[in-house]
């Protein structure tokens, strides 16, 4: 069922509005309008409709005016031309009241910087959107309080958003949209602000709530990957238009031009990622002085049941298990050379993920990562897959 | 040349004041004599009430309040205690405390004022753009120039100074608000907006505690400013420490207006440390 429709939506910012939409008709760059009409084109004629239930996410780059889009929707951002309907309403054609009843009950906002407000707590940020609407202390605070405990953060209730990381502020942000209960969730940029690492957990973690919530969200992102992990259907936006439309399959395989095809091919990371981008810190015993008791201690501390072995020139002679080093314990032997195996795959850094991946499905134990003999790391299969899967965030950056 | 310039008349924009300032002398003489009447009772008892107030006790107090508002140090009360107690021992003590109710009613004055204005002028700019030239005026405009208005209006004594006073001080409070206004994050104002807020739950809910440290800010220098009128004020008949320099001055008593001027400067930091360590304490 539709939830959201999009018709025709311009938002031009500035002056000589008329001709800068006459101009844009006429095909002229984004540029040519501001030099000849001192207008800014923020949104041109976008037109679409999202499902109940769905995340659809708009993609583009900076400037491209995906910002404005999702703000046209709640009129934070008021639109020059065209319509917008939620549940068959008119959104653009609301009187103030009206506005304000569908941004209290229909939908939520998340910020890219959280939008937290620093002078209440968690508390008091979660509940605002349920104390505005008049709602009593004591059912506000349970219902915020509820939302808290979702995020596993009630424990922080008292606590000014200043405190907490930046990942933790997000999950605030979440809960006081949550807590509202509307039927749409606007998210914008929500997880741009996030290292890589807390980004994919909040990505799993948006996910997870949608299995089980079915909220109409609309995500905003920059992220090709980000939208191809989290959205149902994807809106790829140049300078104010939407230029495709589609599943994340859709836009992979039959990208609409040439501008939607180099973004898809920095997405295909694996034919450039290697062993080394992949490779983790190796837990490692001397075989020169180590024994096996001291095997075991680290084995412990590390939480791993798998050790690689080495020399005191780090040369990689193989690898030892828990069990042989439980057993040499007992036996009480001084050094772990007789448990020592050396059957073990070993690659050079520069080898592609991709050839990794064939490899390391077949090994019994992590691929050692070795140059000139010496010992850089190892390869464990969920971290090669997730370097495959997740975004270069610096490559991304860097464009 | 010279001759084309003469030939211009004088444009009689001293005259065109004056008769403005004698059509409200002449029409709101009533109300301009209510306000001078009941003000001058109401801070005349202000004034009687602070002076009945044992000093001892009065210094005591000043002296607990400014170790707590600073966390619990003893810089400020140990100076207030110093400070007060010269001015005390220099029998300036009367004359602080109807410097005290001057202050204090142009402060709050000027406050109520200010504030509402700085409000309006945030929220429009057609009204940022008038208030702007005006409050430039008014900052500009040497204090004495007050004086002339005020003596129209309400003859002499302590209202005409706070009339000045609340004149010459109310910028900071209105330019500071607006200003902190205006800072608050553009996404928080979002973030108000995006759940439906009213305009006045954004105002008090959000803007204002996110702009009170600016506000504060604007209002230290509000009541500096009113106190730096003090002087002035006295040459209108306004009481106060500010009289007792006019007098040292008027007579050339270098030591007495070294005094007085002295307890006019313990005053003013004893405030301003007051007032600023109040924001400090109130900003989260």
């Amino acid at each position: 069922m539709e939830k959201i429709k999009v018709e025709h939506v311009s938002k031009v910012f500035g002056k000589h509005i008329p001709q800068a939409l006459e101009l844009v008709k006429q095909q002229k760059s984004k540029t040519d309008i501001l030099k000849e009409t001192g207008a800014t084109v923020g949104v041109y004629d976008a037109s679409f409709t999202v499902n109940e239930g769905e995340i659809f996410v708009i993609m583009g780059l900076s400037g491209s005016g995906k910002s404005t889009l999702i703000r046209l929707l709640n009129r934070l951002i008021e639109p020059t031309s065209g319509n917008i309907y939620i549940d068959g309403e008119n959104i653009s054609k609301m009187g103030k009241e009206s506005l304000r009843k569908v941004r209290r009950n229909k939908m939520s906002m998340v910020f890219q910087n959280f939008g937290l407000f620093p002078h209440r707590t968690l508390l008091q940020n979660t509940e605002y959107g349920l104390e505005i609407r008049g709602i009593s202390k004591e059912e506000r605070q349970a219902k915020a309080e509820q939302a808290l405990d979702n995020a596993g953060l009630l424990a922080y209730k008292d606590q000014y958003p200043s405190q907490l990381s930046g990942g933790m502020q997000q999950r605030v942000g979440l809960a006081r949209a949550l807590a509202n209960d509307p039927e749409i969730l606007l998210m914008d940029e929500a997880f741009s602000a996030l290292d890589p690492l807390i980004r994919k957990e909040m990505q799993d973690e948006l996910l997870d709530l949608q299995s089980t919530l079915k909220k109409t969200i609309l995500f905003i992102t920059h992220d090709l990957n980000e939208a191809l992990r989290i959205g149902d259907r994807i809106a790829i936006m140049k300078d104010g238009s939407i230029i495709q439309i589609g599943t994340g399959e859709e836009i992979l395989t039959n990208p609409a031009n040439d501008y939607v095809k180099t973004f898809v091919e920095d997405v295909d990371r694996s034919k450039v990622l290697t062993a080394e981008n992949a490779m983790v810190r190796p837990v490692s015993v001397n075989v020169d002085v180590d024994g096996p008791t001291v095997a075991l201690k680290r084995m412990r501390e590390e939480t791993v049941s798998l050790l690689m072995a080495v020399d005191k020139n780090r040369h990689l002679k193989g690898y030892i298990t828990a069990d042989d080093a439980r057993a040499a314990a007992k036996r009480q032997e001084q050094t772990v050379h007789s448990i020592v195996q050396s059957d073990m795959l070993t690659v050079p850094p520069d080898m592609l993920l991709q050839d990794i991946l064939g490899l390391i499905h077949n090994s019994p134990t992590p691929i050692a990562v070795v140059k000139d003999e010496r010992l850089l790391g190892v390869l464990i299969r969920g971290v090669v897959i997730e370097a495959l899967s997740t975004s270069d965030e610096e490559a991304i950056a860097n464009e | 040349m010279n001759n084309l310039l003469d030939n211009i008349p004088a444009i009689p924009v001293g005259p065109w004041v004056e008769s403005v300032m004698d059509w409200l002398t002449s029409n709101f003489s009533m109300f301009f004599n209510l306000i001078q009447k009941n003000g001058k009772l109401l801070m005349n008892q202000v004034t009687d009430l602070l002076v009945s107030i044992p000093p001892i006790i009065l210094i005591l107090l000043i002296v607990i309040f400014a170790f707590f508002v600073t966390g619990k140090k003893f810089g400020l009360a140990t100076f207030s205690l110093i400070g007060l107690l010269f001015i005390y021992n220099q029998g300036l003590w009367t004359h602080l405390m109807e410097t005290t109710t001057l202050v204090l009613f142009s402060s709050i004055i000027s406050i109520i004022l200010g504030i509402p204005l700085g409000i309006l002028m945030s929220k429009s700019t057609v009204a940022e753009n008038v208030i702007k030239p005006i409050l430039d005026f008014m900052q500009t405009m040497p204090g004495f120039v007050y004086l002339i208005p005020a003596v129209a209006f309400f003859g002499i004594g302590i209202v005409p100074g706070v009339f000045a006073s609340v004149i010459f001080a109310l910028p900071p409070t209105v330019r500071m608000t607006n200003l902190g206004i205006r800072q608050v994050p553009k996404e928080l104002v979002e973030a108000a907006d995006s759940y439906g807020s009213t305009s006045k739950q954004k105002l008090f809910k959000v803007e204002i505690p996110l702009a009170k440290s600016t506000i504060m800010a604007g209002i230290n220098q509000t009541v500096m400013l009113s106190l730096s009128m003090v002087v002035t004020a006295s040459m209108i008949g306004a009481p106060g420490l500010g009289r007792e320099v006019l007098t040292a001055l008027q007579r050339t008593q270098v030591g007495n207006g070294f005094v007085a001027g002295l307890g006019l400067v313990i005053f003013a930091i004893v405030i301003d440390r007051l007032t600023q360590s109040f924001n400090k304490k109130k900003a989260v």
